[in-house]
């Protein structure tokens, strides 16, 4: 196992993670830094990379940067566990619920 | 690299904040508008402003493209009797829903008359208003010809309380046909339109700004507004606005009451930004504010548990029927065409339920029946109005992705399973800056649209009433010359803003914004009463004397949050003493004094205002309706106005 260096992190933000970047997909358009009316994303320094997360906790869960997001599939949706949906099959009557990773 | 921590991770250090600073740096700007605040009525009011030949100024906190409540999306277009497939007078309905004490009838009036038009506009601009690729042929509501969708939504009376099933007779529909005063309507679509004619009329949009003052008169408090000052949220730049006319559209102050952005994130059904700013700039300029006692509990997002249009939201109850955990159907109205779009059971079937639940009749969880429904109208209440609903989209989208499909599986709902508490008190419906018929404030020069002119915050309420302030700010700033701002003024809003960022250490936004929401919680909800109102304005005193000098500010975002703060804490002094003034209890109001506990008695039907003199709170008032004859008014302050409406016969 690689050693990576342990730094002295604080406890970090939670959510942290509101959304997912597809790196292979994302062109770094900054598209979603522009439409989130609360900045919780700002440029990343390598041009052409996605953007960096830095305001998760102030996500009002709009999904503005998702939905308007010109090459889709570079940005998806990762909701905070506590607010995943239940719902149930009407034939078999199995709950089932969003376990999306 | 996504994340802040990976940075530090990988190179040891944060990333360099990515935008130049430019703290105490000044632009100033000269227009003949300036409207602050760029949601639908802030939008509206520009692209008006701009068509009526004003030179025209658009402030935003975010970026225009999707900002404000109405961003995202929505799906109904509300109070809209001048569309031609509504048997009712505009008039009719604008009088109705007038009715209701504490309303804004002038709003109402504006609303009724000219939000067809503003429907239209906003086709022609670009909006989708129609199911023009006939993707829902047979739904009930559409109209074939015109391919307009009518909402069940008061097709019968006024209002989603349990008479709305009941119908309401009108003069001007005698048969009692339809009402049809609701359409829905494609809503995503209608913000990056919105900016995009701004832009083509050649309005000046400023995104990220936050506008933190307005400018009066040689500085004097209640003399004519003459500009504002703003803070860049990227940059810090500070700037300087002159303008002969004013329109603050921005809204309330949703999160006053909590913060709690840990394990949920900032969920309080609005975003952020929304700090209750214009009210805080207007009534630090003199303007006479309104109902600012209002305050209430907002029943569909409880912050503490799951949100209504949160991640698990509660897309479950809307057109749908609900069902009990065995299938069993629930007396809960479906706010469909059966129940004339009725959203909460009567008091009487809500009892019934509990006491099905404690007997075991109603099996929990609920859930929502979308199997249940025809196919087409399943598709209509799930792809169009859902989808189209506020932030609803990524909702089911992420649903969908998860395997949900409406046509296979019942959606839970989360009534009931969690329990009653904690309860969120909030500032939904609250006050706003009085208004005349041209919907100007008290202060000249400055107007107010939307949701910030003491009413409801509804999207076609935003979009008329903004056209309409738009409309008057522009003819107002044809009549008067710029006027003079006071250098002192400036300077000292410049003192004011930047002093978090002097400072080092203290507390920050976030600290702050907690420590006003439980000094509201503690003096200021469901128990008031003389002496919790007063512990509550000393509670908020101390924040301002003792915890406001230390707020300090990293970087210019953080900055922008803090002044928001301060905002929020001066607009808890305002509904503090608003609601000490009235020593009376009220159920229109949610107001309850546990001193004062006569329910609304006749002399206290009135309006009360509070603003400041010289820096002190003064307590005022207007009568019920002070807005006189509806029709009369609206028709002697619009006699140029050439839109669609035609009197109905």
């Amino acid at each position: 196992m690689t050693q990576k260096k342990t730094y002295a992190l604080p406890n970090i933000t939670t959510p942290n993670t509101n959304v997912k970047f597809n790196p292979a997909r994302c062109n770094g358009c900054n598209h979603c830094v522009e439409v989130c009316q609360c900045d919780v994303y700002i440029p990343n320094p390598v041009k052409g990379q996605p953007p960096v997360i830095l305001h998760p906790d102030e996500c009002w869960y709009c999904g503005c940067c998702v939905n308007d997001c010109p090459r889709p599939g570079s940005i998806a949706f990762n909701w905070p566990v506590q607010q995943r949906a239940y719902w149930k099959d009407k034939k078999t009557g199995k709950v089932l619920r969003d376990s999306q990773a | 690299m996504t994340r802040w921590h990976d940075f530090i991770e990988k190179d040891g250090k944060a990333p360099a904040w990515p935008y130049p600073i430019r703290y105490d740096q000044e632009q100033e700007i000269e227009t003949d508008v300036l409207v602050i605040g760029g949601g639908i009525a802030g939008c509206w009011a520009a692209i008006t402003a701009a068509r009526n030949g004003a030179k025209v100024a658009l402030v935003e906190k975010g970026d225009t493209i999707r900002s404000g409540a109405g961003g995202p999306g929505c799906d109904h277009w509300c109070n809209v009797p001048a569309n031609p497939l509504s048997p009712v007078d505009p008039d009719e309905w604008a009088a109705a829903m007038s009715e209701m004490p504490y309303c804004n009838g002038i709003g109402n009036q504006i609303q009724c008359r000219e939000d067809w038009d503003t429907l239209v506009e906003m086709e022609q601009i670009g909006g989708k208003i129609r199911d023009t690729e006939d993707e829902y042929l047979g739904a009930e509501g559409r109209d074939k010809k015109s391919k307009i969708m009518i909402s069940p939504r008061y097709t019968r009376n006024i209002g989603f309380g349990g008479d709305a099933a009941v119908r309401r007779p009108f003069k001007s529909n005698p048969e009692g046909k339809l009402n049809n005063c609701t359409i829905r309507i494609w809503g995503s679509t209608f913000k990056p339109a919105l900016k995009k004619e701004c832009k083509r009329l050649g309005v000046k949009i400023f995104d990220r700004v936050m506008v933190t003052s307005l400018l009066t008169e040689k500085g004097v408090q209640g003399a004519r507004v003459v500009g504002a000052t703003g803070l860049n949220g990227r940059t810090g730049e500070f700037m300087i606005f002159k303008s002969k006319a004013s329109i603050v559209a921005t809204a309330g102050d949703w999160s006053l009451y909590l913060l709690n952005t840990e394990l949920a994130g900032y969920n309080t059904f609005r975003s952020r930004t929304i700090t209750g700013d214009g009210n805080a700039m207007a009534f630090r300029a003199g303007a006479e504010l309104t109902l600012m006692e209002r305050t209430g509990v907002m029943m569909l997002a409880t912050g503490f548990k799951h949100t209504w249009y949160g991640g698990a939201g509660d897309a479950s109850y809307e057109n749908v029927q609900l069902v009990d955990a065995n299938g069993k159907k629930l007396p809960w109205p479906t706010q469909g065409w059966a129940d004339g779009g009725a959203m909460r059971p009567t008091q009487k079937d809500m009892e019934k339920i509990i006491k099905g639940i404690h007997s075991g009749d109603y099996a929990l969880p609920f859930y929502g029946d979308f199997p249940g429904m025809k196919d087409v109208e399943r598709r209509a209440t799930w792809d169009l109005m859902l989808k189209e609903e506020s932030t609803c989209k990524i909702i089911t989208d992420s649903y969908e992705k998860a395997g949900y499909d409406p046509a296979k599986h019942l959606l839970q709902n989360y009534s009931f399973i969690e329990g009653n508490s904690p309860q969120q008190w909030r500032t939904a419906g609250g006050g706003g800056p009085l208004v005349d018929w041209n919907l100007m404030t008290t202060l000249d020069g400055l107007y107010v649209a939307g949701e910030n002119m003491f009413a409801a915050g509804d999207h076609s309420y935003a979009a008329a009433t903004g056209r309409y302030a738009g409309r008057k700010a522009a003819g107002y700033s044809k009549q008067v010359a710029q006027g003079k701002a006071a250098r002192e003024q400036i300077t000292a809003e410049k003192k004011r803003i930047y002093a978090p960022i002097k400072r080092t250490a203290g507390i920050d936004w976030k600290e702050l914004h907690a420590g006003i929401a439980r000094a509201m919680q503690y003096f200021c909800s469901e128990y008031k009463t003389e002496l919790l109102l007063n512990m509550g304005l000393d509670a908020l005193k101390e924040i301002e004397e003792v915890h406001v000098p230390r707020l300090y500010a990293l970087d210019p975002h953080k900055l922008m949050r803090s002044i928001e703060d301060l905002n929020l804490l001066t607009h808890g002094q305002i509904i503090i003493n608003a609601a000490l003034a009235r020593k009376a209890s009220s159920m229109m109001l949610n107001h309850f004094r546990i001193d004062f506990p006569q329910l609304d008695p006749a002399e206290w039907h009135k309006y009360l205002t509070i603003k400041l003199a010289n820096n002190k709170v003064k307590i005022g008032s207007r009568p019920q309706k002070y807005w006189g004859d509806m029709v009369k008014n609206y028709e002697k302050y619009n006699k140029d106005y050439t839109g669609v409406y035609k009197r109905k016969k």
